[in-house]
């Protein structure tokens, strides 16, 4: 009896650390099979040259991904432009100031809208978006009056990222206490007050944690704004010109990238960066929210 | 000039309702907009037959090929994530339990394998494959879809974990129970509620992630039959029609958005019901 029983456990911790390493192996084994794949562009003279170079036409094994990378920054930041104030109000009006009722309903919208797939945001972003930014390019005389720009790109990722925004934010603003709220609003402060000056100040560092990693997602956002953003090799001259971010670059091109040399190095040059980024952002955001609460 | 500070809390009130509700906004013209555009093209054939010769010029046919494909593919990915995810979530409450720097460690890692990108997980998946010489396939992409689902479930059930009362576990060490058994006859029980929302979450993410699939699940006109065979699944159809320049073929895409829609509601109304209804064995 006890045999079997000891047994099993056995079987059962084993199983349980095997899973257990490979979730701890896998973003080393992603980060390692991008270096080995793009090794043939990470010797330092070439990989400067690539990084800052606007010349791409793989044909010629000229890789310059300085476009992509301008478009992915430029769509991010637009996209945090947007993403800043509807996040940060809806938290605090879900929060703070909405009744239970319509508090547990706009929860539920949110539910629903994190589910979305992002291809159904592409979607969504050519029916509806482009059209508007098509009307508005035509209203402010720019030269692109497709719609299909990286201010599309930036109004759709926005609001494709913003769920994942926003819960976080909530569940910040959910963690302070009423012992503090009831303190500021018995000195006699007015409720907008108490949240202004002492939970926005309170949680400014998670706040900030928050929306990091919104634009780390934003960078990454590969469907829905490949299909608004125009696709186009350049660097981004305005708000109305067509861009390229380095995830359409990889979607859009992986069917040609076995027939071209080192074509395959670049594209996953491209996939490192993304890598890269989006760790750097994560880590800087959970230090920054764990230093925050151990000072707590 | 400088507001009373009851006209400040009025008008502030006002700047963020009117910012909810373009939350709200937003989700309405996306539903309505698929809406309108997807169920004038929605017909029987659509949901019930495979691409036949011609298709993609407008000719007859349907999409059954990638609805078949996409649900293949998430409950693959999902059942494969789950064999992986059900243990690492227990371990870091029963042999981690009294580690919590472990598990903050353990944690953080899991934030940040959520927060790449999709797009490099089909990459690395691509590398997977080429590695070991498959070529695109039903199963390859499964793969990938697991390790990208694997850390939501992971968080999700770690989540309803923490919520589970310390003093369980306590009672049943001093009872003799090993920690393993403590795992999988009460944390798991006792978080059933959460086990099934990570699962519908993984499903529904599953389904419709289409940049991790796009360079291992190739594509193709049939309903698959085995593992090794390439797959077509719903995001997929849905981004290659809409490139087409045919109107028809176009509007089929919003047909398929509309399917698409639809099951990921249905995933996400029925996770509402299953939480409400598994909570009953939670003390």
């Amino acid at each position: 009896m006890i045999a079997t029983r000891l047994y099993q456990e056995h079987l059962r911790s084993v199983w349980m650390r095997i899973a257990l390493g490979l979730i701890v192996i896998l973003p080393i084994a992603i980060g390692l099979s991008l270096v080995y794949k793009s090794w043939p562009l990470l010797q330092p003279n070439e990989l400067f040259t690539n990084l800052l170079s606007t010349e791409w036409s793989p044909v010629q094994g000229k890789f310059g991904l300085w476009p992509f990378i301008c478009s992915s920054i430029i769509v991010s930041f637009i996209g945090l432009l947007f993403m800043v104030p509807v996040c940060l109000s809806a938290a605090i009006f879900i929060t703070q100031f909405a009744p239970a009722w319509l508090s547990r309903s706009l929860r539920s919208i949110i539910d629903i809208l994190a589910g979305i797939p992002s291809v159904i945001f592409g979607l969504w972003g050519v029916i509806t978006i482009v059209p508007m930014v098509a009307s508005l390019a035509v209203a402010y005389g720019a030269t692109n009056t497709t719609g299909y720009s990286i201010l599309a790109a930036g109004l759709v990722v926005s609001f494709s990222v913003s769920p994942y925004i926003l819960n976080m934010l909530m569940e910040l603003f959910e963690s302070v206490s009423t012992d503090l709220k009831e303190s500021a609003l018995a000195l006699g402060a007015s409720y907008w007050q108490v949240i202004k000056d002492v939970l926005l100040k309170k949680l400014r560092p998670g706040i900030i944690a928050a929306f990091t990693l919104g634009v780390s997602k934003t960078f990454g956002e590969t469907i829905a704004v490949l299909m608004v953003v125009g696709n186009m090799v350049k660097v981004p001259e305005g708000l109305f010109s067509a861009g390229y971010p380095l995830p359409a670059l990889l979607a859009n091109n992986y069917g040609e990238m076995m027939t071209i040399p080192r074509y395959d190095a670049a594209l996953m040059l491209s996939a490192l960066i993304l890598f890269m980024i989006v760790l750097v952002f994560n880590l800087l955001a959970r230090t920054l929210v764990n230093h925050y609460y151990t000072k707590l | 000039m400088k507001l009373n500070k009851y006209t400040e809390e009025k008008l502030a009130r006002l700047v963020l309702a009117f910012f909810t509700f373009l939350v709200v906004v937003v989700l309405a013209s996306i539903l309505v907009g698929i809406f309108m555009k997807g169920l004038p093209a929605l017909t029987w054939d659509i949901i019930s037959q495979v691409p036949k010769g011609g298709y993609y010029f407008g000719k007859e046919g349907g999409i059954l090929n990638a609805i078949i494909g996409s649900i293949y593919l998430a409950f693959g990915a999902s059942l494969i994530a789950i064999v992986l995810s059900v243990p690492v979530a227990l371990f870091m409450h029963t042999y981690l339990f009294s580690f919590p720097a472990w598990q903050r460690r353990i944690r953080l890692s899991l934030d940040v394998l959520w927060g790449i990108p999709p797009i490099v997980y089909g990459a690395f998946g691509f590398n997977l494959m080429l590695m070991f010489g498959w070529s695109s396939s039903l199963l390859a992409a499964i793969i990938t879809v697991a390790f990208l689902i694997c850390p939501v479930m992971i968080r999700t059930m770690d989540e309803s974990l923490q919520q589970v009362s310390h003093s369980l576990f306590e009672s049943a060490i001093s009872l003799g129970f090993f920690k393993g058994e403590i795992g999988y006859k009460f944390l798991l029980r006792q978080s059933l509620p959460g086990v099934a929302t990570a699962f519908l979450l993984a499903l529904g993410k599953g389904i419709g992630d289409t940049a991790s699939v796009l360079f291992t699940a190739g594509y193709t006109d049939y309903i698959p039959e085995s593992l090794s065979e390439p797959a077509a699944t719903l995001p997929l159809a849905i981004f290659f029609q809409l490139s087409s320049p045919i109107p028809e073929v176009k509007a089929r895409a919003y047909a398929a958005a509309v399917v698409l829609t639809i099951i990921i509601l249905i995933i996400s109304l029925s996770s509402r019901l299953i939480t409400r209804k598994l909570s009953k064995n939670i003390i």
